[in-house]
């Protein structure tokens, strides 16, 4: 004995000599991988493995290569590069060993893709081991197949498929029944082949292969009609199988808890349902099967629940008799009280595709889906607020609002702002009365806090703006709201609204009408410590000074603590703060009897319902083509009306004054007014700092003056015949109707200073325009009014005489520029005027615009560098500051250059302007 | 069809990933990525469904392991959760009450018991005992050719 272990020991030494060392087994370096303590030593490790894995491939060492390969498989799942395996899996595969081939396959689907390269080779091998005697190794092969196959490997082994579909050994048939199924889903018109052989196989008694095939014939029916009306005939078989299935007695190889072979029973179930989808016929053969199934199936456990849940989706696609849907939409009325979460999730994704077809069946589970919205699961309380509402309705408004109120008060702060947009939405679209309108807007504001989104806030001013009857009452609910809420800064939202309706109405509020007592200081107090307050934001901030300027028109006793409030913003570090803070003051200081005018409330915000309810009736589909028929050639007279009609729409009449004939002026007048009133600008400060890009000084002086008109190549009688024609037609354009045809001409209304801050606006404003410049007064910018109160204006002419008379200097197809005298820098030998410059079309945008201008040697002309030399999209406007020197008072004449490029073609423009008004420029 | 089957630790290490739909190894790695993290941050209060891209990932939790599957918008999740514990039911058998260790170490073996019980991202066989039948045999097959002996350092060790 001990000779005998002697001898294995010198025999052991000798050979582990002669032969190199056995590489690291696979366990071993799992384990060494799993003791590196740091990433660091863990790459080591691999490292030094992955060099020594190469090495063996090199050596085309074949006893090792198995090991090596699942060695890399190993590496390959903790995310390391193993690219350079793929070869040695080929090889493998192609080794006779079962060893080999069953690593070999394993390596290849994890490691090859549908890339070109290995495609000729693993198919070969593939289509070898496809025709192998040895069952495990076909097996093997249609498994590799059945997940990586390619369009081009399936092509090219799709008839080896199809030889095993029809083979003896059940084994092998369900593998290739899958095969085919991953086949057809990749060339779907190789279908065909596997026709004959299905039709037997959907008749098999072996679960396995059964399953198998009703997946193969599900995925061939929802690709082909053909397919589809073939196999429909079989749903009498089909139903046969499962009545089967439910019926017979316990088998304990497919049994799960008490479950006939679920895995094979929703199949069946849904491949039913892809042969009976809207089809009667179809739905009598599987009523009766449906209904036992919905009845019948043991719903205490997950499996029963996912029959039931297939057979719920079966009734809704088929066209189940009434009683039926009923059932089906009542076993997810109890998925909803199941204890199971996953349950009541798939119950409330289900019925939330359910609600369409069927929204009195669901209607009757409202009070369940209600209670899921204090679910612990946040992703079921999220799908049932989705749900809740798709099922609001008009008898239902109350309680659920005031559900989802509650809703909102206590949910995630990531699901706020839907839940309250969502709100929002549900009260515009269901509100009986304004009043309840704003309460719920205001009761929305005070739930989600900070969470709502900016059209919330737009949308309750729009609201208010525009119901003159719940206005007293909305100022002090808000201003009480405000109040009562325990930290301004969590409320923010809130605050603005309230700040814009006591802004707007605070003389409701101190009136003492209202139902709260409040005293004007009060109301100074909470603004100034709102303004002062570190946690309030900007926007709130921009809120409630402008509230607080409105104030003071309002309520005049108060003047003079506001003017002292907002005086100590004059040097706020915020750009825009500050201008509006000196603005006001110089509003106090210089300009008081502005004061009262421009501080006027603003007249009622156009609402977006009107413009729906409008929208939806009958005039509706005229409308949506006015902007089209207008530039076209409808006769003046009848569009007028249309036009105001849809005078809220800035976008439909930038269009009609690209293509506006001299006719239509009156007509487009009227509108556009109203246009004004939806435009909001609080000209933000950066138009007045921007202007340091380019410097274009062409300062004037008698020589250079003649330089500039050299550049245009010619004196300034010289007429060009391209712009001829446009010429005309500016030029026979009467000025009166075009001033006020165009934005901010002459007679600038005393109306209104926007209260509501830009940013906050976009929501309900769709298209800004700049209209008055920034540098010279109020960026804070003034609209006109509505028609009737130009009438007054007129009259209060003089208090705007900043302003003189503005002219359209130029119009072409792409462009138009007015000049605007600014009388207050203006003097009676130089005259100063901005040059605005925009596009007609908002969906055009102007590059490189370059303005040029020239004048005879008499007058003096300088240029200010422009605002820019970009018109975007969707407005704005470039501005320039020009000077014109007229110490002679001469008559103007000026000669106009203008390149620019629009739609990528620069375009080049030269025009004269002569037609000044005799008083052009002079107060 | 299930597209892919992810199996990973509570520390995020992935033990086992089988891809039905081919991506590039870089996309794999991404999706895995996204999911692996997502779902270590779900509560265990939430369900095991959730909406990823137009594909609905269902996910359970037997232990330390986390087990994730994809599949279509008509596919059944609660069926799909049947068929992780078929699985986890087919590797505590084959094991014996397996564990995340047993899992490691044996990575092919699990990857072997997958393929028998789902085959192109669909459920092959719904029999236990046929697929750890099958396992047994091609198991039998590999013992048989390695050579046992003095030298034991053979197969994969």
């Amino acid at each position: 004995m001990e000779v005998a272990n002697t001898i294995k020991q010198v025999i052991n030494d000798a050979v582990e000599r002669v032969r190199m060392p056995a590489p690291l087994r696979l366990r071993d370096l799992i384990r060494m991988i799993r003791a590196a303590r740091t990433a660091a030593e863990e790459r080591e490790v691999v490292n030094r493995e992955c060099a020594s894995i190469r090495n063996t491939f090199r050596e085309e060492d074949t006893v090792w290569r198995c090991r090596s390969v699942a060695k890399l498989l190993y590496i390959h799942m903790l995310g390391y590069p193993a690219h350079f395996g793929q070869l040695e899996c080929l090889k493998l595969i192609a080794s006779p060993r079962f060893t080999d081939k069953r690593i070999g396959y394993l390596g290849a689907m994890l490691l090859l893709d549908e890339r070109q390269d290995t495609h000729l080779l693993i198919t070969n091998v593939l289509k070898n081991d496809l025709n192998s005697d040895a069952q495990f190794v076909v097996g093997l092969a249609l498994c590799t197949l059945g997940t990586i196959a390619s369009v081009e490997m399936s092509r090219d082994l799709a008839p080896e498929v199809e030889k095993l579909l029809k083979s003896s050994n059940a084994y092998l048939r369900k593998k290739a029944a899958l095969c085919a199924f991953r086949i057809v889903r990749k060339v779907p018109e190789l279908m065909e082949m596997f026709l004959p052989a299905c039709r037997t196989l959907i008749a098999e008694k072996n679960h396995a292969v059964l399953i198998t095939a009703v997946t193969l014939v599900t995925e061939m029916c929802e690709r082909s009609p053909d397919t589809f009306n073939y196999f429909k005939k079989m749903i009498p078989t089909l139903v046969r199988t499962m009545k089967t299935l439910i019926l017979s007695g316990y088998s304990p190889e497919h049994d799960v808890s008490g479950v006939s072979d679920p895995f094979l029973q929703v199949k069946l179930l849904r491949l039913l349902r892809v042969l009976g989808r809207g089809d009667h016929e179809a739905a009598e053969a599987m009523n009766d099967l449906l209904a036992q199934v919905a009845t019948n199936t043991e719903t205490s456990k997950n499996v029963g629940n996912a029959i039931l849940y297939e057979t719920v989706h079966a009734i809704m696609d088929v066209q189940s008799e009434s009683g039926l849907r009923v059932l089906a939409v009542n076993i997810l009325g109890r998925f909803l009280l199941n204890s199971d979460k996953n349950i009541r999730y798939v119950a409330l994704t289900t019925l939330q595709k359910t609600v369409q077809l069927d929204q009195n069946a669901v209607q009757r589970h409202r009070s369940t889906v209600l209670d899921c919205l204090k679910d612990p699961d946040v992703s079921i309380r999220r799908r049932a607020m989705e749900l809740c509402f798709q099922l609001v309705t008009d008898s239902n408004l109350e309680i659920m609002t005031r559900e989802l109120l509650q809703f909102l008060g206590k949910t995630e702060p990531d699901i706020k702002s839907t839940c309250a947009s969502n709100l929002v939405s549900i009260a515009e679209r269901y509100a009986p009365n304004p009043s309840w309108h704003f309460h719920t807007l205001l009761e929305i504001l005070q739930a989600a806090g900070n969470y709502v989104r900016e059209d919330v806030v737009s949308s309750t001013i729009q609201l208010i703006s525009d119901t003159p009857s719940i206005q007293p009452d909305a100022v002090a609910c808000l201003w009480e709201g405000t109040r009562s809420v325990k930290s301004m800064e969590d409320c923010q939202p809130l605050v603005q609204v309230c700040c814009w309706s006591v802004g707007e109405y605070g003389d409701y509020l101190l009136s003492g009408n209202a139902e709260v007592e409040v005293e004007a200081d009060q109301v100074l107090d909470c603004f100034q410590q709102m303004l002062w307050s570190p946690h309030v934001n900007l926007v709130t901030r921009q809120y409630c000074i402008l509230a607080l300027e409105k104030l003071s028109a309002r309520v005049p006793e108060c003047t003079d603590r506001i003017r002292t409030i907002v005086a100590a913003f004059g040097s706020h570090l915020n750009v825009d703060m500050q201008q509006r803070a000196v603005e006001f003051g110089a509003l106090c200081r210089s300009y008081d009897h502005l004061r009262g005018p421009l501080l006027e409330r603003m007249p009622p915000i156009p609402g977006e319902r009107e413009a729906k309810a409008v929208e939806n009736g009958v005039e509706g589909q005229m409308q949506d083509d006015l902007g089209d028929l207008l530039i076209g050639d409808l006769p003046g007279e009848s569009t007028g009306t249309v036009v105001e009609s849809r005078g809220n729409d800035s976008n439909a009449l930038l269009d009609l004054l690209g293509g506006m004939e001299p006719g239509e002026h009156d007509i487009i007048h009227e509108a556009h007014s109203n246009v004004n009133q939806s435009l909001f600008n609080l000209g933000n400060a950066p138009s007045s700092i921007n202007n340091a890009s380019t410097t274009m000084n062409n300062s004037g002086g008698g020589g250079s003056g003649l330089d500039l008109l050299d550049i245009f190549g010619g004196p300034s009688e010289t007429s060009i015949p391209a712009t001829e024609p446009q010429q005309t037609a500016v030029n026979s354009v009467p000025l009166p109707s075009l001033a006020s045809s165009f934005p901010t001409l002459s007679n600038m209304p005393s109306s209104l200073f926007a209260t509501v801050p830009s940013s906050a606006v976009n929501g309900t404003v769709s298209n800004q325009y700049e209209l008055i410049p920034g540098q010279f007064f109020p960026s804070t910018f003034f609209n006109l009014s509505k028609p009737e109160q130009l009438a007054n204006l007129a009259e209060q002419d003089n208090i705007m005489s900043e302003y003189g008379k503005s002219m359209l200097a130029y119009s072409d197809e792409s462009v138009w520029i007015i000049l605007v005298p600014l009388l207050a820098y203006s003097a009676s030998t130089s005259i100063v005027l901005q040059v605005r410059i925009g596009c007609k079309s908002l969906q055009q945008q102007i590059t490189d615009f370059v303005f040029q201008a020239a004048v005879p040697k008499t007058l003096q002309l300088t240029l200010d560098p422009p605002s820019g030399t970009t018109i975007n999209k969707g407005g704005g406007v470039i501005t320039q500051k020009i000077t014109i020197g007229n110490p002679s008072k001469a008559v103007l004449k000026m000669k106009l250059k203008l390149t620019y490029t629009v739609n990528g073609s620069s375009q080049e423009k030269l025009h004269d302007v002569y037609d000044f008004p005799p008083d052009f420029g002079s107060s | 069809m299930m597209h892919f089957m992810l199996l990973f630790s509570r520390q995020g290490k992935l033990r086992l990933q089988k891809w039905y739909v081919a991506h590039p190894e870089k996309t794999r790695k991404k999706i895995t990525r996204e999911l692996v993290t997502t779902i270590l941050s779900r509560k265990p209060k939430m369900c095991s469904f959730l909406e990823w891209r137009d594909l609905k990932v269902v996910y359970k939790r037997y232990a330390s392991l986390y087990f994730c599957c994809a599949i279509e918008q008509q596919d059944n999740e609660l069926l799909t959760l049947e068929i992780i514990h078929r699985y986890v039911e087919l590797l505590d058998k084959y094991f014996g009450s397996v564990c995340e260790l047993d899992i490691i170490f044996n990575f092919e073996k699990a990857y072997f018991i997958l393929d028998e019980l789902l085959l192109g991202g669909e459920v092959q066989e719904t029999s236990k005992k046929n697929v750890l039948k099958a396992i047994a045999a091609q198991d039998l097959l590999q013992e048989e050719e390695t050579p046992q002996g003095f030298f034991e350092d053979h197969g994969l060790g």
